[in-house]
């Protein structure tokens, strides 16, 4: 029951964000320099063309009338059609998102354990050579473009060892093995910048906790102090973890649009990337607004999740 | 300086300041980093007497050797040339980025503590454009804003403001109810006068700390969206069209796509260095021990 309460409760929080990130997706489209359905036709288009795709878009209207529209569009479901390939959005989306799921779930898959263990590892060597190594690691890995060591790791992997193919991919429908190798590569390099964020995250908080009285207490009572940290600080070191799980998606995601670039793989990034250099404006729109609700639910889940790890937290 | 109450810009307690930075390993490493790529960046046309776009067929694909450091690319430009051009393109943006969404989101934040009937609207804005990933929203508002440094800062920018207000909100919302605010409110102090005398100085510390790593950022998007073909249009040599356009190249000539990647890599671990030590220094709250 009271579960139940406090989720109504963060719906009902959402409700105005969603609101916001629909109305902010609306204006992108206003931003086009000039007369948008003349940017979106083209520089070669005639004057009828132009017309043409100012009725298609409704940009003949107010803008409040528009944004109304807009967003009773919205409302059935209807995030807009590609001026394209004559395709919805939705469609185009649900076509692409099999690969930038696959893609960031791995990465994330890799990135959560790789993360806390060298984290944990790090706060519980502190000041050893261990911590060291580990907060260097981290450093680079957060301070390194990921396509560009994507590249190289290419440059290594498949041109010189050819151990990994260099670029596609190859749906689950096919197998685990054939999906997950072509998936390995691409996933590792997105990690990369998760990885050292994350643990650099786990270490500060495994620190704090380790200097809690509970655990001096745990350690006095003779508790192993490999115990010590699995039964008594873990679970604590979890929280801030917990809360930045949406931001690592949220990174892992955007990290998705340049690593679809180098592996050439027709995921979710590069539809945004080819909808804009072909400059279909509704496509780009429709995506993004699309991804933004992905990660209020996402967002919400990961609220969920953080009040379940740590029973002190109240939405009221 | 008697104008200056916050406890914090307090002459005695800069100075101090200054004297633990300058004793912090790694902020001290980030600063020469920095500074040295700045300087790079602003004397270029001094460094290298090559122009970055000039093209020369004669001497295309040359490795790196004692006239070209960094070889040269397939049009035959010298790739250390560009890539000192292209510090000053990166930096510049990362300058902006930081900058601006400094600027912005402060005032978002620092609005949203004071006046705190603008607080559920602001920050619902906020929690608006922090639903997309930052990097994907840079994408949308840099693509539909033209390919221009002006737009790509802005685009950036935008990304990371929610953020920065975040921060700066939270700072100013514990500084607000601190007894020495209260007495300023009390004396007949006006809403502006507590912001800019208390409120603003003692956000200082987080806010510089989050500008340096929006800095950071800034630098790694800037190279991802010249990546992608939508940052500043080639043949301008920003770090990211240079090795987009080595990529393919890259395994004959790896010279044209490896430099300008270790141009980003130094730059960005630079800031994040030098963040490091101002947060340690400046921002006592999140200290990670080293």
């Amino acid at each position: 029951m009271r579960m139940l309460r406090r989720l109504l409760l963060r719906l009902g929080q959402a409700i105005p964000v969603i609101l916001v990130v629909a109305v902010l997706a609306f204006f992108l489209m206003h931003l086009l320099p000039g007369d948008p359905a003349a940017v979106i036709a083209g520089p070669e288009a005639g004057a009828e063309a132009v017309e043409r795709i100012r009725r298609q878009l409704g940009l003949d209207r107010s803008i409040p009338e528009q944004l109304l529209v807009w967003l009773w569009h919205l409302a059935q479901g209807d995030f807009g059609t590609s001026i394209i390939h004559n395709q919805s959005v939705l469609q185009a989306l649900a076509d692409r998102m099999p690969v930038t799921a696959s893609l960031t779930l791995v990465a994330f898959a890799m990135t959560i354990p790789i993360g806390i263990v060298l984290g944990v590892a790090a706060a519980k060597f502190r000041n050893t050579w261990v911590d060291s190594a580990v907060m260097l690691m981290a450093l680079i890995g957060v301070s390194v473009p990921g396509f560009w060591i994507a590249i190289l790791s290419v440059i290594l992997f498949s041109v010189t060892l050819g151990w990994l193919p260099a670029s596609g991919y190859v749906p689950l429908s096919e197998g685990v093995w054939p999906w997950l190798r072509a998936l390995i590569q691409p996933a590792a390099m997105l990690a990369l910048f998760q990885i050292g964020f994350l643990a650099r995250m786990a270490r500060s908080a495994t620190l704090d906790v380790l200097d809690q009285d509970y655990i001096r207490t745990a350690r006095a009572k003779g508790v192993s102090e490999w115990r010590t940290i699995a039964k008594h600080a873990f679970r604590n070191t979890l929280i801030p973890v917990v809360t930045t799980t949406g931001i690592i998606l949220s990174l892992l995601m955007g990290g998705s649009v340049v690593i679809e670039q180098v592996f050439a793989m027709p995921g979710v990034g590069r539809l945004i990337v080819q909808a804009i250099l072909t400059r279909d404006y509704p496509m780009v729109q429709g995506t993004l607004l699309a991804l933004a609700f992905l990660f209020v639910a996402i967002n919400l889940m990961v609220d969920i999740v953080y009040t379940w790890v740590d029973p002190r937290v109240r939405y009221d | 300086m008697t104008e200056a109450p916050a406890e914090f810009l307090a002459p005695r307690r800069r100075f101090q300041v200054l004297r633990r930075l300058a004793r912090h390993r790694s902020f001290r490493i980030g600063f020469v980093i920095v500074v040295l790529l700045t300087l790079a960046a602003i004397f270029a046309p001094l460094i290298t007497s090559f122009d970055p776009t000039a093209m020369r067929a004669r001497i295309r694909f040359r490795p790196p050797q004692e006239a070209y450091w960094f070889g040269t690319d397939n049009f035959g430009r010298d790739v250390f040339t560009r890539c000192l051009y292209g510090a000053r393109l990166s930096l510049t943006i990362g300058l902006g980025v930081a900058l601006l969404s400094g600027v912005v989101g402060t005032a978002a934040g620092i609005v949203s503590a004071q006046f705190r009937r603008l607080d559920a609207m602001i920050m619902r804005l906020m929690d608006g454009l922090m639903a997309f990933p930052a990097i994907i929203l840079a994408i949308g508002l840099a693509a539909a804003m033209g390919p221009n440094i002006g737009s790509l800062i802005v685009a950036l920018s935008v990304a990371y403001i929610p953020r920065t207000a975040r921060i700066v909100r939270a700072s100013a919302l514990v500084v607000r109810e601190l007894e020495f605010v209260d007495a300023a409110r009390v004396s007949g102090a006006s809403s502006l006068r507590i912001i800019w005398k208390h409120l603003l100085p003692n956000c200082m510390g987080p806010l510089l700390v989050q500008l340096t790593f929006v800095f950071a950022y800034a630098i790694l998007a800037e190279a991802a969206l010249s990546f992608l073909g939508i940052g500043p249009p080639p043949p301008a040599p920003s770090w990211g069209n240079i090795i987009a356009e080595g990529r393919d190249q890259a395994v004959d000539a790896w010279w044209i796509m490896f430099f300008p990647g270790l141009a980003i890599s130094l730059a960005t671990l630079g800031m994040n260095l030098l963040g490091d030590g101002l947060r340690d220094v400046l921002d006592p709250r999140l200290k990670v021990e080293t």
